[in-house]
């Protein structure tokens, strides 16, 4: 299996909705949902070629997002690490505070276009639960936020958002109360209500259009870096690409533009967390949420429980795009302990004024790892994908303090 | 005899009356008592569905989860559902069965090794929630390759075209779902809506066996007995589900409501 150049990643699927030969993705949902599904694509695809909806959607990255997030080298942490250079995208920067900002906002705008006045999705972290509300609320659309009774304790900042923003937060107290049983029961409500109610998913992952529509939204991120590496080495340079992956939506934008450079140009490599790393570990295939992917499984077939410290990468499969881009050999994949990613935190935050939240500090751990090994030649960009106000009382619990 | 399902569907239709067709979730409540509520039932039910438990239904609502999840917590395996239908169909008294579930436990044990398996057992037919038209053409090739029938399925949603489509490549059973909904809630259109909708698939195929399911209750069962058959699921999920709560046995009160099922169905 070979990737294609010069087509964007996410359109390299066969008729059915598969990438990789069939071994990923496809639409594996309930017949009743198929026919809304068919319409959201032909409206995606429509809408993706209508200038008049690009102009749109950047006018609402740049207004209401607030535009390009910043990018910036780190010279306390290059310097104590003593070797590659650290740079930071700093996503987090954005209005909503993480890369869930973007498909958060084309999802309600698409769901305006639709004419649907309702939209619903999962949230993990309540990262992409907090921008949907916040986008259902500013588009004049009724949200309801799918999220397990374990994060909605976990991640309180945000369920406080979504409730101030007029979302009804849906509770979930089956199965492990996590992510995964947040979308299940998503899904459940979309099945149920899909001729009046639009389906936001939280990450690049899901039936075809889902993570379609997701990737394309957050690749706003690899525009701007590039962009912005260009601006400050008038080229691209020899790059380490460090994202984390939950269901690998942030990745994918960050990746996007860089697919088709080399992989001895530009480096990608996502970080999972330990105990929730079907890329990671070579898990085995399965059907999940739609589509196939890797995806922890017990012997039965059965979807696995998973464990992370952090709620957005407490999920035990992974978008069906990463699978195309493991198998290719495109991308590298590695994973972090929870302590790794908490220490990663300490560092970061006392180096730089930085303060990631729990998702980011496992890729700045994988930074931490490699950068002493690599010379000053080679540049590392770090996605700080979103903002640690969230974790602040786990941080609190795990590591003794928040710093200001 | 081609199929058994075609033989139930003939000669509930000289009775003048649909087949009643029950879902319950294999192992429900334990390995046990799902076998014994099967056959106290089969006298009164013409074909009956087993569902194959899965942890992340996507389009399944309260009650069948709360099945699932009794039948899981059980200790339930794709194997030991072989073994119960091989023991089931042993009786005299048995009646054609359907396993139905989710592709992903198909898909983590073989394709073709689960449709052998079942064929060994002697499963009847097989649904599989996410496996719509038309990527399952080549599963329900193998199922036909195996004479088991793969019972597609119809919502409210799909545009007529696309119904014109199934009903050509579908075996002699069509499943139609009654409402935009998972499975389990209660009916939110009227019955007249549904048998609406049931004239336009029998129109497009008059030979086909089709049956309606999803929110079929005591109460509305009467109202859709035109249909060639009716499945009732959670209305059985949800009795067993009361009587645990009750401390009652979930085998006797889910006979008599299968009874009272039959009774107005006639
Ligand atoms: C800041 C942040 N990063 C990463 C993730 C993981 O998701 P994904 O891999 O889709 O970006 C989340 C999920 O909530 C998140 O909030």
């Amino acid at each position: 299996m070979k990737l294609k150049k010069g087509v964007n990643i996410i359109d390299q699927h066969d008729k059915f909705g598969f990438y990789c030969n069939g071994k990923f993705g496809g639409n594996f949902v309930a017949e009743t949902a198929r026919k809304p599904i068919e319409d959201l694509s032909k409206l995606f695809e429509k809408l993706r070629k209508s200038k008049k909806f690009l102009k749109k959607r950047d006018f609402y990255f740049k207004h209401y997002l607030g535009g390009e997030t910043p990018f910036f080298k780190l010279n306390n942490l290059t310097k104590y690490l003593g070797g590659a250079q650290i740079w930071c995208k700093d996503v987090s920067a954005i209005n909503g505070d993480a890369h869930k900002a973007y498909h958060a906002t084309v999802n309600a705008l698409i769901c305006k276009e639709s004419g649907k006045k309702f939209i619903a999705g999962d949230t993990g972290a309540g990262m992409f639960g907090k921008n949907l509300a916040l986008a259902a609320k500013e588009m004049k659309l009724s949200a309801k936020i799918f999220m397990g009774t374990k994060d909605i304790s976990r991640q309180a900042p945000n369920v406080k958002f979504m409730r101030e923003a007029g979302a009804e937060v849906v509770p979930v107290d089956s199965g492990s109360k996590t992510l995964v049983d947040a979308v299940s029961e998503c899904m459940r409500h979309y099945v149920s209500n899909c001729d009046t109610t639009h389906l936001a998913v939280g990450s690049a992952i899901g039936a075809n259009i889902f993570l379609k529509i997701c990737a394309w939204s957050t690749s706003q991120i690899s525009r701007e870096l590039k962009r912005q590496l260009i601006r400050e080495f008038g080229e691209i340079p020899k790059l380490k690409l460090i994202n984390v992956i939950g269901g690998g939506s942030s990745a994918l934008g960050f990746w996007n533009e860089f697919i088709d450079y080399d992989k001895k140009h530009v480096e990608l490599i996502g970080v999972e967390a330990k105990y929730a790393a079907p890329l990671a570990t070579n898990a085995k295939v399965a059907i999940l949420h739609g589509a196939a992917q890797y995806c922890l499984v017990d012997k039965e077939g059965q979807i696995a429980e998973t464990h992370s410290l952090s709620a957005g990468l407490d999920y035990p499969g992974s978008s069906p795009l990463h699978g195309l881009l493991k198998d290719t050999k495109r991308a590298r994949y590695t994973l972090a302990s929870d302590k790794e990613a908490l220490n990663a935190f300490k560092l970061v935050s006392k180096l730089e004024n930085l303060r990631p939240s729990l998702e980011p500090a496992h890729a700045w751990s994988e930074c931490i790892r490699i950068a002493p090994k690599l010379n000053k030649t080679d540049v590392i960009v770090v996605n700080n994908c979103g903002k640690g106000y969230k974790d602040k009382k786990i941080y609190i619990e795990n590591i003794g303090y928040y710093p200001k | 005899m081609k199929n058994s399902i075609d033989n139930i569907f003939k000669e509930a239709k000289n009775q003048n009356r649909p087949a009643l067709i029950s879902y319950t979730v294999c192992g429900d409540n334990n390995k046990e008592n799902s076998l014994n509520i099967l056959n106290s039932i089969s006298e009164n039910i013409d074909i009956a569905e087993w569902g194959i438990a899965h942890n992340c239904p996507t389009a399944d609502g309260k009650e069948i989860q709360n099945s699932s999840y009794r039948a899981l917590t059980n200790g339930i395996k794709l194997k030991n559902i072989f073994q119960m239908v091989k023991k089931y169909k042993k009786n005299k008294f048995s009646k054609p069965i359907i396993l139905m579930g989710y592709y992903q436990m198909i898909f983590n044990y073989g394709e073709v090794k689960f449709i052998k398996k079942c064929k060994e057992v002697g499963v009847d037919g097989l649904i599989v929630v996410d496996l719509s038209y038309p990527d399952n053409k080549n599963f329900a090739r193998l199922c036909k390759k195996n004479s088991i029938c793969f019972v597609q399925l119809i919502a409210p949603t799909t545009s007529k075209q696309r119904m014109k489509e199934i009903l050509k490549v579908s075996d002699s059973m069509v499943y139609m779902i009654s409402m935009i909904s998972t499975t389990g809630s209660a009916l939110k259109v009227t019955t007249r809506k549904i048998m609406e909708n049931y004239k336009i698939v029998k129109k497009i195929s008059p030979y086909k066996n089709v049956v309606i399911g999803f929110g079929i209750t005591e109460k509305t069962i009467g109202k859709l007995k035109s249909a060639d058959g009716l499945v009732v699921g959670s209305a059985i999920c949800k009795e067993i589900t009361r009587s645990l709560n009750n401390r009652q046995n979930p085998v006797t009160n889910v006979s008599r409501l299968v009874k009272n099922l039959k009774k107005k169905t006639i």
